[in-house]
């Protein structure tokens, strides 16, 4: 079930009307900029959390 | 000619130029193999690279110099469309780590070294092979090419003019890929990712800094794209379903191509994927910051001839001559790590699915690490004289009817992994179908990515390339319906398919 978390990306970035305004801005960065980035991060967690849950198999 | 040269410059990257040179022809005797004369040194460095080889290799050729170059001039050029380079390279690595460990299982299993190997070894089928293999090789030859014109913008901006500086490049890449094979672009990918890292932190720091603040950049470019009247730092509504099928068809034809297959089949394991499939996305990070430098150029008000111009410019206003030298050097051997990988991916294609299936069956382990070597040369000197002889629109539309190609090879490559419902023919047609109805599509619209779809009364336009995938799973599963199960004369059996590799 775990596994599910991989899909989490796919729903927050592929549904624009989700991120596709300039408010709020943070760094001066318009919230379409630093949503998509903070994207990377919080897919390399959850992907990290997936990772920890698999059999290590070589 | 000479008098736009900058001297500092011009030292950083020579000096970086011999560097990797030697370090490219030092490749071959590191993590030294017996021999390099068998496929599996020469073409996947003996599989055995850890994670943090992985990580560099894949790193230094999936973004490639083209990339550094385009991403950043696309978003100059038209703002937050350009941006879907990031959600692309986001959504990918869930992708990889699900799918390419099983992949790399099964090829090393059964010693596959490439995406034909794999589709004869499941489904026994010559045709499949043939069609998967040509596909990759013809997707990646524009592919290097535009790696070619990544290096030219590069070597230009330096101040060196002519054709020389190119060439004389890629005769010493070739020669060094033919010695080293995969081991030289690993090892020289460290340097490339190491510099590219370097030029994009100084970027993002110093140049808002003198530029007065991200806020004035983004203010910058919205003024800019308002004045123009195209673009801007918004997607507008029509914009919305092309950003996301064009980030999700890219995402799911990433690493279908032989040279990130190559990288992944290099890795020492299953578990190398999955850790880098947490740690690669460090990269995509550096490449949504990077595409920012489009919206720079605006802030400091560069007047450019060509968008592709936006990056150099950006590092010859603003930095002093030795640092634009040596973001210039990085960019040029950026370019230099994914044409070695790309060459060596489509090589080992040639060799393994085509050479040893169809002229030399009997070919011997040195002998497929020979015919591997020579095509490789071969493959990097037609994409030079491509670039050299024909308009570069050419290898900028191929290259994206290639992306649009190498995805109508996933459902061959990756169904097999999970049922085992479809067979050689019902797959065979749907790539069919994908191929040549999609490249119909972008022929019809004129060369470009999109096609327009009407839904009563709305326009909506959708990544070509997704739209031949559907058409491909849907004929492949019709035809695996409608066909009766039997083996045709055409097909070895899974036994003796197996028994060849």
């Amino acid at each position: 079930m775990i596994r599910l978390l991989l899909l989490a990306p796919y729903i927050g970035l592929l549904w624009v009307p989700f991120y596709n305004f300039e408010e709020p801005k943070l760094f001066g960065f318009p919230f379409f900029y630093w949503y998509q980035l903070a994207w990377v991060p919080l897919t390399s967690l959850l992907t990290y959390f997936v990772y920890r849950s698999v059999r290590h198999d070589g | 000619m000479t008098a736009n040269i900058d001297m500092p410059a011009l030292a950083v990257f020579i000096f970086f130029f011999v560097l990797v040179t030697a370090m490219g022809f030092f490749a071959s005797r590191w993590r030294r193999a017996e021999s390099l004369d068998h496929l599996d040194e020469w073409g996947l460095g003996g599989r055995k690279f850890g994670t943090w080889i992985t990580w560099f290799l894949v790193g230094g050729d999936f973004y490639t110099a083209y990339t550094v170059i385009a991403v950043p001039a696309l978003v100059y050029a038209i703002g937050a469309y350009g941006f879907f380079a990031l959600p692309y390279t986001i959504i990918v690595y869930p992708l990889v780590f699900a799918v390419m460990p099983l992949l790399w299982k099964a090829a090393k299993e059964r010693g596959y070294v490439t995406a034909g190997d794999v589709v004869r070894g499941t489904y026994g089928s010559r045709a499949l092979e043939l069609a998967v293999a040509s596909t990759g090789v013809i997707a990646t030859m524009p592919y290097i090419a535009l790696q070619l014109i990544g290096m030219e913008v590069a070597i230009k901006a330096l101040g060196l003019t002519g054709e020389m500086p190119i060439i004389l490049a890629f005769l010493v890449l070739a020669l060094y890929t033919y010695s080293s094979g995969l081991r030289a672009p690993a090892l020289i990918a460290f340097v490339k990712d190491i510099m590219i890292y370097i030029v994009v932190l100084a970027a993002i720091i110093v140049v808002p800094s003198k530029l007065g603040g991200y806020s004035a950049v983004f203010s910058a470019a919205d003024a800019a794209f308002e004045a123009k009247g195209k673009g801007g730092i918004l997607l507008d509504p029509a914009q919305l379903v092309p950003y996301v099928t064009l980030a999700l068809g890219s995402a799911l034809a990433a690493f279908m191509y032989p040279h990130t297959l190559t990288g992944i089949f290099a890795s020492s394991g299953a578990n190398t994927i999955r850790k880098n499939a947490v740690l690669l996305p460090a990269y995509t990070l550096l490449l949504g910051l990077l595409a920012l430098l489009g919206y720079m150029g605006h802030a400091a008000g560069l007047q450019l001839q060509s968008n592709n111009d936006v990056v150099p410019t950006l590092f010859k206003t603003l930095f002093p001559g030795w640092f634009a030298g040596f973001a210039f050097s990085a960019i040029a051997i950026g370019a230099l790590v994914p044409a070695a990988v790309m060459s060596i991916g489509a090589a080992n294609l040639f060799t393994r699915n085509f050479w040893k299936v169809w002229v030399n069956p009997d070919v011997t382990p040195a002998g497929e690490a020979q015919v591997a070597k020579i095509t490789s040369m071969l493959v990097k000197v037609g994409a030079l004289l491509a670039i050299l002889i024909l308009p570069t629109q050419f290898a900028l539309d191929l290259q994206l009817l290639g992306g649009l190609w190498i995805l109508q090879t996933l459902p061959a490559l990756v169904f097999g992994l999970y049922t085992s419902w479809f067979r050689a023919p019902a797959l065979l047609a749907g790539w069919a179908a994908g191929f040549i109805g999609g490249s119909a599509l972008v022929w019809s619209d004129g060369l470009k990515p999109l096609h327009a779809l009407a839904f009563d009364g709305m326009t909506v336009s959708v990544y070509t390339g997704l739209l031949a995938l559907a058409l491909n799973v849907a004929v492949a599963v019709v035809v695996n319906l409608v066909v009766p199960a039997k083996e045709t004369a055409d097909d070895l059996t899974v036994a003796e398919a197996d028994s060849r590799s």
